[in-house]
């Protein structure tokens, strides 16, 4: 029995439908990241999990109850929010005990639940404050203390690291995969940023105006992406993406990507495709990642399909850990990711190679992977 | 940078940035409309420091030659009142007090609950209630007082009914009681003005963060935003305080004679000219009547400039 | 945000089936309930007894409220007599005293409200002690007001009276004993009590000027004067909307200032309509005309405000 089954579920808001149909389970200790642009409806999904938004259709089942018509403080969930939301005319033992205030917890038993939830987190010095004594890394662990103390079923996360510059999101979003490890606690967690998608989850959906892309495991979003949006919106650098014509030579098939100068680049159908799904002569979209397209030392040697090409390079943007190079083909920009120390000048004419181990083709009507 | 840098920043000869000439208008300016602000009520507290005689034989800008309190005493005690039988306005002061405060914590709690629910609790067509409770404010009172006449009797009516029947009148019938059912009724709107526009900017994860905690409807209201409201408290119950505490219209329709507040009876004494007008008793009676006000404002006059703005400007 | 909307009963899938229970539907209808009484009471006690008024206007009630209709008779009447100038009805009276110490009051509480604010604005010390002054007679009684005007005006004790013992004794000033001046008297003392408010707004609004637009009028190279006048004073356009209708409302509605500045109103030469309904309805007994003034009153009102209400409930939609 999952912990958290979500069937069919759909949302309207007056006339519009902003959650279209959703299915989702998510098994006990796993770490389930809702990923997708502003307004996709990630989290209205979190908050109807939560029960702080009626559902218009479907099902949600915690522990294998349906709860859909439970109160948030009786689906045995816990939330910590964006902003944290602390209540700052308390101090922080009264935040945390708040919860348990509530339901008649008694003081004593309060207190200590508190305490042995501040040692856990390390915030025990912090326990006489008021919020607005608090750093920002410090209110996001009281808000996880918060939650924690409950010992729900369920942790949801609403774009928790959103409030945080740069170098403190990397710090707490270690803190988390750290808490999630050593608790084994079921997580839903809601995020527009694909790289924290990508390195906390165990299981991503992806969504898009309410309807669900792609469930799956991080690496399955990354390599076989459902379809376009998906193979566009995860892995920084995008993926890219270039037409190409499927051509067939008696038994031989090929893809073509055609270029303004020079000639077109011959692939073969990657492994990714059943080929016999191509017709001859239909129109495709080949998606390869940056790191699978290098200068021809420096591909991977063990890929098993390599194709290479010349080009003309566009634009070198060194990173730091990696030389990102922007090259012409297809009438568009194609993106390499390099070494850092690579050899290499804007408007030079270079070799690289595709390695089409992990390259996947598109209709481009369905934008659907093939 | 504001208005002001351009005024400063103009050439010609510099004194903190300004022309000498031009901060001399300024100053100038602003010291004569002060004047003119200060001048009255500064006449009207050395006329009623002032014997009779000096009053209408002196210049009314002369400083007391014989300074005197019996006017302020008279003023409380001893005046004539219209035709009352009662003398002096002290009576009539203390049913101020008695009446302002409860209609100001009425309203003023009445006004956060009403703003914690049009703002947290949404539901359909809460920007229309709001906006007819909105509209109320505004309304002449003029336009109700004659129904409110007729009802206000009624219940009065009813009042000795069941004083007959069990010895009690249930307060109804009580001016006191009236005029503090009036001003709650006729300052709801403009308590849940303030308190749904202070509500509206309040941090809504904080209510669901109760509610999972399991917070009801009204222990997110005690424990969570009333702790947090005391800017806008302050704010309303002095914008309430002042507006009840100086009405007329209500008072001396709905409680003439022995019950009325204190700016009837101050009315009253100033307007019936029985013989000789005592203009310094006049006067000490009008301080009195505005000494709470002035008091909460110079106190409290941050809040009260608050509260006048978010009565007339929005947002 | 927790949605108030109908629930619809979700299809159940498995045997375990939870409804919503007694309390909990208690609990979702508490909001509505707790707004309810002072909803009604304002429904009632406003918009119901607005609509009595009206009904009480097409009366023929004189001392007490009776029922016998008489259509639009009472407004027909207050019609005639706006044209009734001689001798002047009361109500004519009334209309051009509105017009009169409406039209003062408001021109010169924006005027000095936007001087003063822009004096204010101008960095000067002592900003801290001359607000207050300015703002302090917001915070007395209009009779009170009226009390210290009355005096301040009174040729024989007051303004005259001084300047007379300082030398000059031919000036004149009895404007507040002449039944013909009174209430220009009204609207001195009400701007005097009313001005500040508006300096309160115009500094608030000004101090609200985005410095860069202010930036980049001085690299334009305008002058103070110029950038006052062309700048920033159109920008202050909202503030002089929310002035000005405050400023109208509270005309109308102005009743305890003229009677304290006026006395007994002698003549009824200071007639408002405000003081023209007190009048009718409760010292001549005619209570129908009374409610058809205050009817006209409160459509005047509603021509200013619902206009102005429902562009911000608009705005602040959610």
């Amino acid at each position: 029995m999952a912990t958290l089954e979500i069937a069919a579920l759909r949302k309207r808001f007056g006339t519009i439908e902003v959650l279209k149909g959703i299915d989702i389970t998510l098994e006990k200790g796993g770490f389930l990241v809702l990923v997708g642009p502003s307004g996709c409806g990630k989290s209205t999904l979190l908050n109807t999990i939560a029960g702080l938004e009626q559902i218009s259709s479907g099902e949600i089942r915690i522990g294998g109850d349906v709860v859909n018509h439970l109160h948030p403080s009786k689906r045995d969930i816990a939330m910590v929010f964006q902003s944290y939301a602390l209540y700052p005319n308390m101090s922080v033992a009264e935040n945390i005990g708040f919860g348990m205030e509530m339901r008649g917890v008694p003081r004593a038993e309060r207190d200590k639940a508190v305490a042995a939830v501040a040692k856990t987190l390390q915030i025990e010095p912090l326990l006489a404050r008021r919020p607005s004594q608090l750093s920002g890394g410090q209110r996001q662990r009281v808000a996880m203390g918060r939650a924690l103390v409950r010992r729900p079923s369920i942790f949801l996360f609403d774009e928790p690291l959103s409030n945080l510059d740069a170098k403190l999101r990397v710090d707490m979003r270690v803190e988390i995969k750290r808490l999630h490890q050593t608790t084994g606690t079921t997580i839903v967690y809601v995020t527009h940023d694909q790289i924290e998608a990508m390195t906390l989850a165990t299981k991503i959906a992806v969504l898009k105006n309410g309807e669900l892309q792609q469930v799956g495991s991080p690496s399955e979003i990354y390599d076989r992406p459902a379809n376009m949006f998906v193979a566009d919106f995860m892995g920084s650098p995008a993926m890219n993406l270039l037409e190409g014509t499927v051509t067939q030579n008696g038994d031989v098939q090929r893809v073509v990507i055609a270029r303004k100068e020079g000639e077109p680049i011959l692939l073969p159908v990657p492994a990714s495709v059943d080929a016999g799904k191509l017709n001859d002569g239909a129109k495709v979209i080949f998606g390869i990642r940056p790191e699978a397209v290098n200068d021809s030392e420096s591909i991977d040697r063990n890929a098993k399909s390599v194709v290479k090409f010349d080009a003309t390079v566009e634009i070198v943007e060194p990173a730091g850990s990696d030389t990102f190079v922007v090259i012409h083909a297809a009438g568009k920009e194609l993106t390499a990711r390099m070494r850092a120390d690579a050899d290499i000048r804007r408007g030079q004419n270079h070799t690289f190679a595709f390695n089409l181990d992990k390259a996947v083709l598109f209709d481009p009507q369905t934008t659907s992977r093939i | 940078m504001s208005a002001a840098d351009l005024v400063t920043s103009a050439p010609a000869r510099r004194h903190n940035g300004h022309s000498l000439t031009t901060r001399i208008v300024i100053y100038g300016m602003l010291g004569l409309f002060a004047f003119v602000y200060l001048v009255p009520l500064v006449v009207m507290v050395m006329t009623s420091l002032k014997p009779l005689d000096e009053v209408t034989g002196g210049n009314m800008f002369a400083l007391p030659q014989h300074l005197t309190f019996t006017p302020w005493a008279d003023a409380w005690d001893q005046a004539r009142i219209g035709v009352s039988e009662t003398r002096g306005i002290h009576g009539y002061f203390l049913n101020s007090v008695k009446m302002v405060i409860p209609a100001v914590l009425i309203s003023t709690l009445l006004g956060a609950l009403n703003g914690y629910v049009l703002t947290k609790w949404r539901f359909r067509g809460h920007k229309l209630v709001f906006g007819m409770m909105l509209f109320a404010c505004f309304i002449p009172f003029q336009s109700v007082i004659i129904p409110m006449a007729v009802i206000l009797g009624a219940l009065g009516r009813i009042g000795v009914d069941l004083a007959d029947l069990t010895g009690w009148s249930f307060g109804l019938g009580n001016a006191t009681i009236n005029l503090v059912i009036v001003h709650v009724i006729y300052g709801l709107g403009f308590t849940t003005l303030f308190f749904r526009n202070y509500y509206e900017t309040f941090p809504n994860e904080l209510v669901k963060a109760a509610m999972i905690d399991g917070a009801s409807f009204f222990q997110i209201f005690r424990r969570i935003l009333l702790p947090n409201s005391m800017p806008i408290f302050i704010v309303t119950v002095i914008y309430q305080f002042t507006n009840i505490w100086n009405d007329f219209l209500f008072g001396s329709t709905f409680a003439a004679g022995d019950t009325a507040p204190m700016t009837v009876a101050l009315n009253n004494l100033v307007n019936t000219s029985t013989g000789v007008v005592e203009y310094n008793v006049n006067m000490a009676a009008a301080i009195i009547a505005a000494a709470p006000t002035l008091l909460v404002y110079v106190v409290a006059g941050r809040y009260f400039v608050r509260g006048l703005m978010a009565g007339a400007v929005k947002g | 945000m927790t949605a108030m909307t109908e629930r619809e009963s979700a299809t159940t899938m498995t045997e375990r089936h939870t409804g919503p229970s007694l309390r909990g539907r208690f609990q979702d209808w508490l909001p509505r309930l707790v707004l309810a009484p002072s909803f009604l009471l304002v429904l009632v006690f406003v918009y119901g007894f607005n609509l009595w008024t009206l009904f009480l206007s097409f009366t023929n009630s004189k001392a007490f409220p009776t029922t016998n209709l008489i259509g639009f008779t009472n407004y027909k009447r207050l019609w005639d007599w706006t044209f009734e100038t001689d001798p002047p009805s009361n109500w004519y009276t009334a209309l051009v005293n509105m017009g009169l110490f409406g039209g003062l009051y408001i021109f010169f509480c924006l005027f000095l409200g936007l001087l003063l604010a822009i004096l204010l604005d101008q960095k000067i010390r002592g900003e801290g002690i001359l607000r207050p002054i300015y703002l302090y007679p917001l915070a007395l009684s209009f009779i009170v007001t009226g009390t210290a005007w009355k005096l301040f005006l009174d040729p024989r004790i007051g303004l005259e009276k001084a300047v007379h013992d300082w030398g000059w004794t031919s000036f004149h000033f009895d404007w507040v004993v002449n039944p013909q001046m009174m209430i220009y008297c009204v609207a001195i003392a009400g701007v005097w009590q009313t001005s500040g408010f508006v300096m309160a707004m115009f500094l608030a609004g000004l101090r609200g000027v985005d410095g860069e637009i202010l930036k980049a009028a001085q690299i334009d190279g305008a002058s103070a004067y110029q950038t006052y006048r062309r700048i920033v004073i159109p920008i202050m356009r909202p503030v002089f909307f929310s002035a000005l209708i405050v400023l109208a409302h509270m005309a109308i509605k102005s009743y305890d200032l003229v009677l304290s500045v006026t006395g007994k109103n002698p003549g009824g030469a200071a007639e408002l309509p405000s003081t023209f309904m007190y009048s009718y309805t409760f010292t001549r007994n005619q209570m129908a005309v009374g409610s058809t003034s205050a009817v006209i009153m409160l459509m005047t009102i509603a021509a200013i405000m619902v206009p102005y209400i429902y562009s911000e409930t608009r705005e602040k939609s959610r």
